[in-house]
């Protein structure tokens, strides 16, 4: 199985135990996709986990664009501003550098 | 991370059948699912030892419980009609994604096992044995076809693919070889009640958020109930439409149109998906079990209507398979089955599908359109696979084609369909049918989204068409990934009900005085 700073990560570079996140790891995981981690990256980030501590699963598109434009400034509250920032879509390569699960489904 | 390099199709003028290229999609196939996922459905963790013989064994207990295996497996004449009917084979121009070939790589170890011919002069008849490379081919070869049927309307027999691939991949499981994103899916629906894993605090939470938008953009307090006892109408729906986008917005437009009618509605945190993978990995106890989750909603929650939102192979489960596996329609003989079947109103279409609530609704002009607030839209159509060749709409021959389009059309005002022989009963697959749309099989989605593209290109020319429309949860995911791949505005598919809930006026909800009314004349 493949790591990342000592901490397995499954075929898709999803962490394989989410407890052994860290900061680093967002960090390595982001130069693995060439993304330097922005400020604007990290409350994106914090809000994902804090969400997935809460309700044990990443929120839906809609939900964090806008809890993202109510926090953030209102021009930041659309997917096109994630995308911006996870080129990936911000359900898939955000939540991988959060530590998230990988969301599953017809999405 | 570094994902196999592919070129992407180029869109051709004309669909022609392309040259061969042997062994192109030649590989690994999608992620393999782990213990962790296999266990829960009572699959092998991982290739057991004994695995040709648990695999023939299999194989004759599939082949004498589907009768249409068998004689799909038999009949085939390799006329060849089929060949260039498939979209994987029309992208990917690998020879074994023709349907006769891909169903061959399960029909020769069939002949050489089953049939006297094979048993004694395999040679002759193309009976093959069934080794690691043959295994292998159909792991990868039976997780390239999307089930789609389009090849069987072309059979001349008849001979369903899907049926065939279906059968393919509950031998793979039996062998504990299952692919990670239908079984992972599975665990999570059949435990949690929805393909993401959504819980009941979660999903609560999305629901009133989404409330909150609605009410803030058009003043109106629009509910999307959650486990309201006594409601009249259950709405199972696939969990996309919670989560992703564009799906929401068609949630936004069921709610709008349930509110006009004034009707009483709830979904369901137990059973809060509509789509249903167990028909992907062809297992019927998987399927049942899935399904089981809604047949008990159904009864606690004491509904007398089950609605299906916008999800193709969901329609497919419920339209042909609900009455027997859960008592919805007709045919149930197992206790809560009946009791199911005589608790919902037998007035009303058990299951009904969203397309034939708010047409039924158009019809009888309780719903108002302005259709020009889809003016800046030229509209056209994708039949969704599974809606289109295994299902019916409105009870009408054909409906399930007549009724989502009178239903586009009684919202906008510019809709053109797609060439003749890319829609209806012969449509082209989104390319990520069947548990395909996972990422770890990217090249063959876009290769396979290359037909049904080319025929969207035309129109786009043709007639300056922006907007592509589905009622299926893959079908709009499929295609805001793949839509850019080929030049097109991502955000161009939307929901059927999108639409809807854009052009519909909304009035206050009618009052108990005038359902009265209404009442009295009738009875008059």
């Amino acid at each position: 199985m493949a790591d990342i700073l000592g901490a397995d990560v499954d075929e898709e570079g999803f962490l394989v135990n989410l407890k052994d996140w860290t900061e680093e790891i967002a960090v390595e995981m982001a130069k693995g996709d060439e993304i330097e981690l922005s400020k604007e990256h990290w409350d994106v980030i914090n809000f994902l986990r804090n969400y997935f501590e809460e309700y044990q699963i990443a929120p839906a598109v809609r939900v964090l664009t806008k809890a993202i434009g109510k926090q953030f400034g209102k021009e930041k509250g659309n997917s096109k501003y994630l995308y911006s920032l996870f080129p990936y879509g911000p359900g898939k390569q955000g939540c991988r550098f959060a530590g998230l699960p990988k969301p599953t489904g017809c999405i | 991370m570094a994902a196999k390099e592919f070129d992407i199709p180029v869109l051709p003028t004309y669909l022609e059948i392309p040259e061969i290229k042997e062994g192109i999609m030649e590989g690994d196939g999608p992620f393999k699912s782990s213990e962790e996922f296999q266990n829960p459905l009572g699959f092998p963790g991982e290739k057991v030892d004994n695995w040709q013989e648990v695999a023939i064994e299999k194989m004759g207990e599939l082949k004498s419980k589907y009768r249409s295996v068998q004689v799909f497996l038999d009949s085939c004449v390799k006329c060849g009609a089929c060949t260039d009917k498939c979209h994987y084979f029309l992208g990917s121009s690998d020879p074994k994604n023709m349907p006769v070939a891909r169903q061959d790589l399960f029909r020769s170890v069939y002949r050489r096992h089953f049939t006297f011919a094979g048993k004694y002069f395999p040679k002759l008849v193309g009976a093959k044995e069934l080794d690691d490379k043959m295994l292998d081919d159909w792991y990868n070869y039976f997780h390239q076809c999307s089930q789609c049927r389009r090849c069987s309307v072309f059979c001349p027999y008849g001979i369903d693919t899907a049926e065939i691939s279906m059968a393919a991949r509950e031998v793979l499981d039996a062998v504990g070889v299952g692919q990670k994103y239908c079984n992972q899916i599975l665990g999570k629906a059949i435990t949690i009640g929805n393909n993401l894993g959504l819980p009941e605090p979660a999903l609560r939470d999305t629901l009133l958020d989404l409330e909150e938008e609605i009410e803030e953009e058009t003043g109106i307090a629009i509910k999307y109930p959650l486990d309201v006892k006594g409601a009249e109408i259950l709405l199972i729906t696939p969990s996309a439409d919670f989560f992703a986008e564009p799906h929401i917005d068609g949630l936004i437009g069921y709610g709008k149109v349930f509110h006009e009618d004034g009707v009483s509605w709830t979904m369901s945190s137990y059973a809060s998906e509509g789509a249903n993978f167990g028909m992907f990995i062809g297992s019927y106890d998987i399927m049942r079990k899935a399904a089981l989750r809604i047949r008990k909603a159904a009864l606690d929650l004491e509904v007398s209507r089950v609605i299906v939102g916008e999800c193709g192979h969901a329609w497919r489960v419920a339209y042909s398979f609900w009455n027997t596996l859960i008592g919805v329609g007709a045919g149930a003989t197992d206790e809560f089955g009946l009791k199911l079947q005589n608790q919902l109103d037998s007035r009303y279409p058990q299951p009904q599908h969203i397309i034939e609530y708010t047409h039924d609704l158009i019809q009888r002009n309780i719903l108002k359109f302005d259709k020009s607030a889809n003016d800046d839209r030229i509209v056209t159509f994708h039949d969704s696979c599974n809606v289109a060749r295994a299902t019916n709409m409105g009870g009408i021959p054909n409906g399930q084609f007549i009724l989502p389009r009178e239903v586009i059309k009684a919202v906008c005002n510019n809709y053109v369909d797609m060439e003749r022989s890319t829609i209806k009963e012969a449509t082209f697959c989104c390319g990520a049918g069947a548990g395909l749309l996972t990422d770890d099989l990217m090249e063959i989605r876009i290769k396979g989204a290359m037909p049904r593209m080319q025929a969207l290109k035309e129109v786009e020319k043709s007639d300056g068409v922006n907007t592509l429309v589905a009622i299926c949860a893959i079908c709009k995911s499929q295609f805001s990934k793949v839509l850019p791949k080929f030049d097109f505005d991502p955000y161009m598919i939307v929901s059927a009900h999108q639409l809807v809930s854009e052009a519909i006026i909304m009035k206050k909800p009618q009052t108990d005085d005038s359902a009265a009314q209404i009442a009295e004349e009738v009875t008059e």
